[in-house]
């Protein structure tokens, strides 16, 4: 069975992101970017999976730029197989590509590789849309196991035991292959790519290929007019004393 | 023409008009309807639903509202009726009565949504983002073939949405541009329910939805197992004016047993850092943060909390917010009202003393 596990490149989780002046976005020159880290966490999950025997092959794909084809490499230096690098350049700001379009080229290339399991991160960081995992697999009309906090696979059954983090707490349910699967925190903690498996995946092979090839027609139904700052907080105070605590709450702020 | 729209509309010739005469329907106003995905528990409309209500009436003071419901039992008949009259715009509430809907699971759910804006041809469709929300949702979308939104903490126009990205240190205000139906899912502590009671006894028709022409295939591929989950007398983290959370500074789930009495003391909700669900000390359905529950108390108190850019995401709208740490450096004391540079446990122990039993 072969698994596709989809990434993104992402600005990195640790940088505090700052708007432009100009309110179009959010300043991503010069600023670290990494792999989303949900979608590490997917690609740990495929090669876990590979490694148990429940899968032979584990295919690493992205959409976006010239510049995602470093997430690849470090999917591949983690130890995913080959990749295949979709080549999309969003130039208008103001009309970013959407995760319904992500999720169709998704489809095209996972029914051009026909994988058993697709893994993807729950949602990215960058525009929190957790969407993308869940219209994939409506597309592919395959069941899907969201907010995944643990993954069995019965390979003679074909299904897969999903153990996913909801409101409640936590919820099994039992999916048929092939399934689409996202990944929540607590599903596993990736390993880092070695120096070895870094070299090695410089030889590993991406495919280039464009939407067009892929016939999939980018419609763009969202204009983003502002990105603006939350609203700030106004500054705290340090206090000495519970007792100063308890009479602020009481008398000051009226919650208690 | 409007009379033949709304007509169409209400004999569920949706379809059809959908596709229609685009140009004579942008001259006219847009007509607003919003079929709203409703979850229900113990024989009531859950509270975040009713913050979805709270969305529509946002979208549009004229809005018609169809509020779904789905399931089996009496249970379900009994919330239909609390639906009913839980809104001045509901105009109808639906039933979809099967036992393949009776748990949450995304497959039969999405095929169902397909199939009532088929019928109805709403032009919003509005949920709470919560799991159920966000686990289908944009299945939903992706059968109907549209972009949604999700996240949404207000709206501005019936097609501009303000939603956070970046773990809610920026804010993206876009407008949809697409066909109906406009599809979103809205931070329940964005929206709070109506609190009045209807002035005119008003309630909605209840209807069952004819389920006969859903696509049952992607039914069978999906099997609920159970749900685990910690029986507990606090009130629900989603909901409470009240919370107090606890992070690795905690140390061990013993120590939380304070922290519950502290809650205890106040009629507070206990929730949780990222670290200390990872660390084992509490379940992951306490977790406050960007990937885990939102939470918009009156009154939220951390304790052993360092601030995370991401733990801030989920708790940043509270009103008044208290930061306990012995670190004064802690990035949390940045976004307290107050704050005490102290031991958490003396001062637990002395807060559990101070504080009266709740009557």
């Amino acid at each position: 069975m072969k698994i596709l596990v989809a990434v993104k490149r992402v600005v990195d989780y640790a940088v505090k992101v700052r708007v432009k002046p100009d309110r179009t976005g959010v300043e991503t020159a010069n600023v670290k970017m990494s792999m989303n880290p949900f979608c590490e966490i997917a690609v740990e999950e495929a090669l876990r999976l590979r490694e148990a025997g429940a899968a032979a092959e584990v295919v690493a794909a992205t959409i976006g730029p010239a510049q995602s084809a470093d997430t690849l490499r470090t999917a591949l230096a983690m130890g995913a197989d080959r990749a295949v690098h979709v080549l999309h350049d969003s130039p208008d700001p103001a009309r970013p590509l959407l995760p319904l379009s992500v999720a169709k080229i998704l489809r095209a290339v996972a029914l051009q590789e026909k994988p058993g399991l697709v893994i993807l991160g729950k949602q990215a960081i960058d525009d929190d849309c957790n969407q993308t995992g869940q219209m994939l697999a409506g597309l592919l009309q395959w069941p899907q196991g969201t907010f995944a906090s643990k993954v069995v696979l019965d390979k003679e059954k074909q299904k897969a035991t999903v153990d996913r983090e909801v409101d409640g707490g936590i919820e099994t349910i039992c999916l048929d292959l092939p399934a689409v699967i996202t990944t929540d925190l607590r599903l596993n903690q990736p390993r880092y790519a070695t120096l070895p498996n870094i070299m090695k995946a410089k030889s590993k092979v991406i495919k280039k290929v464009t939407p067009e090839e892929l016939n999939v027609d980018i419609r763009s139904d969202m204009e983003v007019i502002q990105v603006t700052e939350p609203p700030k907080r106004k500054a705290g105070v340090i206090l000495s004393s519970v007792d100063e605590l308890l009479d602020k709450l009481k008398n000051e702020a009226h919650v208690l | 023409m409007a009379a033949m729209v709304v007509g169409a509309l209400r004999r569920g010739g949706g379809g059809g008009f959908r596709r229609g005469p685009r140009g004579l329907a942008q001259s006219l106003r847009r007509l607003v309807s919003t079929l709203v995905v409703a979850e229900h528990e113990g024989g009531f409309v859950k509270p975040s639903s009713l913050s979805a209500l709270a969305a529509a009436e946002a979208i549009a003071k004229d809005n018609k509202v169809s509020l779904l419901l789905g399931g089996s039992g009496p249970a379900l008949h009994k919330a239909a009726e609390h639906a009913a009259s839980s809104h001045p715009l509901v105009s109808e509430v639906l039933v979809a009565e099967s036992d393949a809907l009776a748990h949450p699971l995304a497959e039969p759910w999405a095929e169902l949504l397909r199939s009532v804006q088929q019928k109805g041809g709403y032009s919003h469709i509005v949920a709470s983002s919560t799991s159920f929300g966000k686990n289908l949702l944009p299945r939903a979308a992706a059968l109907l073939d549209v972009s949604p939104v999700t996240d949404v903490t207000a709206i501005t126009e019936p097609r501009v949405f303000v939603r956070p990205i970046y773990a809610g240190n920026a804010l993206c205000t876009v407008r949809y541009t697409g066909e109906d139906p406009c599809i979103m899912s809205i931070r329940s502590t964005s929206f709070s329910p109506a609190t009045e009671a209807m002035s005119e006894t008003k309630v909605a028709p209840i209807t069952q939805v004819d389920l006969s022409s859903l696509n049952e295939d992607s039914f069978r591929k999906s099997t609920w197992v159970n749900l685990t989950s910690q029986d507990t007398e606090r009130p629900d983290l989603g909901n409470a004016q009240v919370v107090v959370t606890g992070g690795r500074g905690l140390k061990s789930a013993e120590n939380f047993k304070l922290l519950e009495q502290l809650a205890e003391k106040l009629g507070a909700a206990v929730g949780a850092t990222r670290a200390a669900v990872d660390a084992g000390f509490v379940p992951n359905d306490l977790q406050v943060g960007q990937t885990g529950k939102i939470v918009a108390p009156a009154l939220y108190m951390a304790f052993g909390v360092s601030g995370a850019i991401q733990h801030l995401a989920g708790m940043r709208d509270s009103k008044v917010i208290v930061a306990v740490n012995k670190d004064a450096d802690a990035p949390i004391f940045q976004v307290a009202d107050y704050g005490l540079v102290a031991d958490l446990f003396e001062v637990l122990d002395e807060l559990i003393k101070k504080i009266p039993d709740k009557k």
